[in-house]
């Protein structure tokens, strides 16, 4: 098989490209530390009210500046809906789904999880600049899904 | 060029009409989304939709599962017996193959009108649909498996009397797209067969979400290379010959085609990126692996850009541009494939985008992302489906085409609509607004200003793309009915610069491209749904609509 000159200079420049912007991906990962959710825990969505965390949705302070957010996803809203932290605390999310799929997606960060019944998502921001964040459902979860949202209220 | 037999062309026929009509409903639905997305809700008045969400189910399912499909099936099974110039292996078989799939569409298309079954394509569980909706599109995929028996079988009979030769382009782009799906539509039926529809009539009282959604993405990333390869055997065997030029490669065009077959599979993680309980490590194995699989795209991109600059230069172009603006855009077929390849290509880098990984936070399930489809599988797709029906028909039917002028300004709309509506989209999914979601009665929508702009061009966009969706359908009906003149159509098959006999022959050594598809496959599954299994966590099914 022949391969015209041009032709194969354009295979090697999309291959370098491809993997330099792959090599890009794993630094942003390895380097900056920026990293999907994982593995994290299963629990039963109809025992959610006798299961730590689940039990006691809300707000937690963990040390200074480091807060852990218990929320609760349902139709069509979340448990706790607002939640007040001072500007530069660092707040580890850790949600799951009383039914069916949800989303979480607090708008105007890099945070972005599904919430799907039975498995535990966190996650994990920390928010330097005061405001009010907005947060989503992105995951079609019914006749009013366009009404679950909440807020984050940076002080 | 041997005529196909009339008992043959009806076969194929009846795949686009029924395509056709998927998407006159289907598709009728998107400018509804689009302006109810700019504020303009018309919804009170259609009468038979119940909700935003029933029509928006209506939409995915009709376009990207009935509409693809039969096209695929029906414009597959024509170039496989018309590139090997031979009669389809069994027509009973492959009118049995037509019934179930449309007997499958009529279940399912009843469930979805009926609003039973409300749980938009991707069919989430603990969504739960009426029973006739999980059969119905498990039926369809059945189907497909009839479909690409008839042309295995085909293609075996052909291949016994001509052992030394290469397959035709057109037919070898037609095995390799089915030898993939047959491969890839092994998870979709094992999530309809043990899950979704025990679930659906109650035989179990649920089922685990997460492992579903592993089974779905198995098949729902190569579904898309099902969607565009027979867009690809167009561009690469077809559109060179209709451009007035030569294909520049057709060993290379067989590669590109090929490396799909193993590379399809393995990275349908991607879209579980932010799915908690999937680990990190084989997510980034799958974005990895997606990143391979924009190889033969990228190689797809220079071959077909070779082929169009030896077309334009055929036509007498100079200098380095000239033979872009050469090509017959006036001919609408072409021009129709032409700017589905420039939507495509815009797709296809926002689709990098969606594969990289951690940047995927930024977009996953925004806006963005059916920014991004409709360029892809709205666009290189469909519109190139739309071009080929542009002689496909005419040939078919022997009926000239009703109007080749609107079929330009059908062309031209549906370009321009969609540069609009996919610039809107793609914004409104960075600025952080959720997909599937009835935005303009969104009770937070007033808290973010500045999605108002690119909802306006959403629904502007999404207009101008309805004009050009009821061009095409009038002309589609026009020339079935009111066009008496005969067409004068030939099947368009591209000579190539460097032809068939400089491929290799274990191209065709379809067996070793099977063993190596699994065997990746099951690198990159086996580990994560032995997880998934081990773990199982059902949780019931409801209906929420």
């Amino acid at each position: 098989m022949q391969i015209d000159r041009y032709e194969r200079r354009w295979m090697i420049l999309t291959a370098v490209t491809l993997a330099v912007l792959f090599v890009a991906v794993l630094g942003s990962v390895l380097g900056a530390g920026i990293q999907v959710p994982g593995i994290d825990g299963q629990v039963d969505p109809r025992a959610l009210a006798r299961t730590p965390p689940f039990d006691r949705p809300g707000l937690r302070e963990l040390g200074p500046g480091r807060y852990e957010a218990t929320l609760v996803a349902f139709i069509w809203g979340y448990s706790p809906n607002e939640i007040r932290v001072p500007a530069g605390s660092t707040v580890t999310f850790t949600l799951t789904s009383r039914d069916v799929i949800h989303g979480f997606r607090i708008v105007d960060t890099p945070v972005n999880t599904m919430v799907i019944p039975g498995q535990v998502a966190k996650v994990t921001h920390t928010f330097t600049r005061p405001g009010t964040y907005l947060f989503v459902c992105h995951e079609y979860c019914g006749i009013n899904h366009h009404n679950m949202y909440g807020r984050i209220i940076v002080e | 060029m041997v005529t196909m037999s009339l008992a043959q062309r009806r076969l194929v026929s009846w795949h686009l009409y029924v395509a056709v009509a998927a998407l006159a409903l289907g598709a009728s639905m998107g400018p509804l989304q689009a302006l109810e997305h700019m504020g303009i809700d018309l919804y009170r008045y259609v009468p038979f939709l119940a909700s935003y969400y029933q029509g928006l189910s209506l939409h995915g399912v009709l376009n990207v599962l009935v509409w693809t499909t039969f096209f695929i099936c029906g414009f597959l099974t024509f170039v496989t017996s018309a590139t090997l110039r031979r009669p389809l292996y069994s027509l009973p078989l492959g009118w049995l193959a037509f019934g179930l799939m449309t007997g499958g569409v009529v279940l399912a298309g009843w469930a979805m009108l009926t609003n039973q079954a409300t749980v938009l394509f991707t069919s989430y569980p603990p969504l739960k649909g009426h029973p006739a909706y999980y059969i119905g599109l498990t039926l369809v995929v059945v189907g497909t498996w009839l479909v690409s028996a008839n042309i295995f079988l085909t293609w075996r009979q052909w291949r016994r009397e001509h052992p030394t030769e290469r397959t035709p382009l057109g037919a070898f782009g037609a095995l390799v797209t089915f030898v993939m799906w047959d491969l890839a539509s092994i998870g979709l039926a094992i999530e309809a067969l043990f899950m979704l529809i025990p679930m659906s009539l109650g035989a179990v009282e649920g089922t685990d979400p997460l492992l579903a959604r592993a089974f779905f993405w198995f098949t729902g990333h190569p579904i898309v290379y099902f969607w565009l390869l027979p867009a690809y055997v167009s561009w690469y065997s077809m559109v060179p010959k209709q451009a007035g030029g030569k294909l520049f490669s057709d060993p290379l065009a067989r590669l590109a085609l090929l490396l799909f077959i193993p590379l399809s599979i393995p990275v349908g993680i991607h879209h579980q990126f932010t799915d908690p309980g999937i680990g990190q490590g084989w997510k980034l194995v799958h974005a990895a692996l997606t990143f391979a699989v924009f190889f033969p795209s990228a190689m797809t991109a220079f071959t077909l850009l070779a082929s169009l600059e030896n077309a334009g230069r055929a036509r007498g172009a100079r200098g380095w541009f000239d033979w872009f603006f050469r090509l017959p855009w006036r001919d609408p077929s072409v021009a129709a494939q032409l700017f589905a390849m420039l939507l495509f290509a815009l797709g296809g880098i926002s689709g990098l985008i969606n594969a990289s990984y951690n940047l995927n936070l930024m977009v996953h399930n925004t806006a963005w992302v059916p920014g991004h489809f409709h360029l892809t599988v709205g666009s290189g797709v469909t519109l190139t489906f739309m071009g080929i029906s542009y002689w496909l028909i005419p040939y078919l039917t022997g009926r000239r085409l009703w109007s080749p002028k609107v079929a330009l300004a059908q062309a031209w709309t549906w370009f321009i609509g969609m540069l609009i509506f996919g610039r809107g989209m793609h914004w409104l999914g960075l600025l952080g607004a959720p997909r599937r979601t009835m935005l303009g009665a969104a009770s937070y929508a007033e808290l973010r200003p500045d999605w108002a702009l690119p909802s306006i061009l959403v629904g502007v966009g999404g207009a101008i793309l309805a004009v050009s969706l009821y061009l095409y359908l009038v002309q589609i009906v026009a020339t079935l009915f009111f066009s008496r003149e005969p067409a004068q159509v030939e099947v368009p098959e591209a000579e190539a610069v460097s032809g068939p006999e400089h491929a290799p022959f274990w191209f065709e050594r379809w067996r070793l491209w099977v063993e190596v598809a699994v065997v990746l496959a099951a690198l990159g599954y086996v580990p994560t749904v032995l997880d998934l299994v081990t773990r199982f966590n059902p949780v019931p099914g409801l209906r929420v609509w």
